[in-house]
C-alpha cells in the first residue's frame, strides 16, 4: 500500500487521506474546505480497492489536521486512513473516530425541525456510532446514515 | 428546578416528576393563592392552541400573577416575518417566564438557548408537550395512589402521538407494563419498543379492543386521524375498531380510569362519559394544577 501511494504522486510534507469512497469525495473536499485552501493538493477518485470497490484518494501538501477536524469527515468516509508525511516518509498513520457531537455539517432529516426554518448551526448528538444514527439536539428526530444529507 | 427551563419530558429526573406532583397535590388543596403577585409571565402562542392556553391562564390567574402574550401568529410581528430569535430576545425584556407554543420542533428548545428568562414549552410541534405529560401522570397518580407496577393501556395512534410516546418515556421510570393498542399502519414505533427491551419492562401489541382490558389499571385513549393512513380504505376498515363503547367496560376493573389528552372526536363514545370510570374532563382541571406547581418552582417561589 505503501508503495502504491508513493507511486501515485508522493509529496515531501503533509497529509494523505486514503479510503475514502469515491462517492464520498467531494463531501470530504467540502466538509474538510479542500476547495478553499492554497496548498498543493491531488484527488484521485474511482481508484482501483479491494475494501471499498472504488476509492478516492487526496493528497495535501503542507496541511495537517486537528482531530476533532479531521474526525467530521468520519460520518461520510468511517474508514479513512490518515498518512502524516515527513520528508516523503510516512510517519504516521491514524484512522478517523465518529465523534459524540456533530456540529453543523450534517442537515436534520426533519422538514418541520426549527434548523431547516431558521439560520440556526445544527446540533446532534451521536446515539450509534455503529449504525451512524444522529439525534437532533433541537427535534430530537434521528437521521441515519442513509438519510444523512451534508449542509 | 429554578430558573431551569422544561422543553422536553427528559429535562426532569424521576425525583423531579414526584416533586412536580407533590407540588400539584398542595396546589389543588389551595389553588388560589398570591404567590406569583408582582410576576408577568408571557404565553407566546405562534399556533392557536385554546385549551392549554387558557389551562396556564387559568393557572397564572388563580395565582395572582399577570398575562400578556398572544394566541396566534397572526396577531403578532411574525407575519411581518420576525424571527423567533428576535421576538424572544424582545419578549425576554417583559417578564419573568415564557410559556410558548410553536408549530417547528426544537422551536422552545431553541428558545430557551437565546434567552436567560425560563421557558416552559406548551408544545412544539409533534415533538414535546411535557406538561401534559406531567397532568397525565398526575391523573394516573391521584386516581391510583401510585405510580408503581401499574398496566397502562394505550390506545389508537400510537405512531405520530407525541402525547403517548412523552408519557411512555416517563411512566418507563415507574415499572410500567404497556399495553399497546393500535391498527398496524399507526403501531408503536420500534424505537420506543427497543427502549423498552431494553429496560426490561413487559410490553404486548394488539390490533383491537378484546377482554385483555380488563387488566387495565388505566386506557390512554387518543385520536385516530384520517390523514394519518396512506391507504383511505385501511382507515374506513379500522375507525371503528378503536371506538371505546360503554359496553366495553363491564368487566374492568372497579379502580381504572379512562384518560385522553383531548380533543376527543368520536374515540370515546358519548355514553362512556357518565361513567365514573371517565376521568378525562377531570384530567385537564389536574392541568390547571400541574401547571401552577410547574410556574412556582421555576420561578423559585415554593
Amino acid at each position: 500500500m505503501k508503495d502504491k501511494i508513493l507511486e501515485v504522486s508522493a509529496i515531501k510534507d503533509g497529509t494523505v487521506i486514503d479510503h475514502v469512497p469515491a462517492d464520498s469525495l467531494f463531501k470530504v473536499i467540502s466538509i474538510l474546505g479542500l476547495d478553499k485552501i492554497d496548498k498543493k493538493t491531488t484527488f484521485g477518485t474511482n481508484l482501483e480497492s479491494h475494501r471499498l470497490g472504488k476509492k478516492a484518494i487526496i493528497k495535501l501538501s503542507d496541511i495537517q489536521f486537528k482531530k476533532d477536524e479531521i474526525n467530521k469527515i468520519s460520518l461520510v468516509a468511517p474508514q479513512a486512513k490518515l498518512n502524516i508525511i515527513k520528508d516523503y516518509q510516512v510517519v504516521e498513520k491514524k484512522v478517523v473516530e465518529i465523534p459524540d457531537d456533530v456540529i453543523g455539517i450534517v442537515k436534520c432529516v426533519n422538514p418541520q425541525c426549527i434548523t431547516n426554518n431558521e439560520r440556526i448551526t445544527t446540533k446532534f448528538k451521536v446515539i450509534s456510532k455503529s449504525e451512524v444514527k444522529l439525534k437532533c439536539h433541537y427535534c430530537e428526530k434521528i437521521t441515519d446514515r442513509e438519510h444523512m444529507e451534508i449542509i | 428546578m429554578k430558573n431551569k427551563s422544561l422543553v422536553s419530558i427528559d429535562d426532569y429526573s424521576k425525583d423531579e416528576y414526584i416533586k412536580i406532583l407533590d407540588l400539584a397535590a398542595k396546589f389543588e388543596q389551595n389553588p388560589v393563592q398570591d404567590i406569583l403577585k408582582g410576576k408577568v409571565i408571557a404565553t407566546l402562542f405562534f399556533e392557536p392552541s385554546t385549551r392549554t392556553r387558557l389551562s396556564f391562564e387559568s393557572a397564572i390567574n388563580r395565582l395572582g400573577g399577570k398575562v400578556i402574550g398572544f394566541s396566534d401568529s397572526s396577531s403578532s410581528s411574525v407575519t411581518k416575518g420576525e424571527t423567533i430569535y428576535d421576538t424572544i430576545k424582545i419578549v425576554s425584556n417583559y417578564c419573568d417566564l415564557i410559556v410558548m407554543r410553536h408549530p417547528l420542533e426544537g422551536s422552545a428548545r431553541y428558545a430557551s438557548e437565546i434567552t436567560n428568562v425560563p421557558i416552559i414549552n406548551a408544545g412544539d410541534g409533534a415533538n414535546q408537550h411535557p406538561t401534559q405529560t406531567l397532568l397525565d401522570m398526575y391523573s394516573i397518580r391521584k386516581t391510583q395512589d401510585k405510580l408503581e407496577d401499574l398496566n397502562l393501556f394505550m390506545v389508537g395512534d400510537l405512531k405520530y402521538g407525541r402525547t403517548v410516546h412523552s408519557l411512555l418515556m416517563a411512566m418507563s421510570k415507574f415499572n410500567t407494563t404497556f399495553n399497546f393498542i393500535s391498527p398496524d399502519e399507526l403501531k408503536m414505533p420500534d424505537g420506543y419498543k427497543l427502549y423498552l427491551d431494553k429496560i426490561g419492562l413487559k410490553y404486548y401489541e394488539h390490533k383491537d379492543f378484546t377482554d385483555i382490558i380488563s387488566r387495565a389499571d388505566i386506557i390512554y385513549m387518543t385520536r385516530v386521524q384520517k390523514e394519518r393512513f396512506s391507504d383511505p380504505i385501511e382507515y374506513e376498515r379500522c375507525k371503528n375498531a378503536y371506538i371505546l363503547k360503554n359496553y366495553m367496560l363491564e368487566n374492568t376493573k372497579p379502580t381504572m380510569k379512562i384518560l385522553h389528552p383531548l380533543p376527543r372526536v368520536n374515540e370515546i363514545n358519548v355514553d362512556v362519559d357518565i361513567n365514573p370510570k371517565a376521568y378525562y374532563f377531570t384530567q385537564a382541571l389536574n392541568g390547571v394544577f400541574v401547571r401552577q406547581a410547574i410556574i412556582s418552582s421555576i420561578l423559585g417561589l415554593i
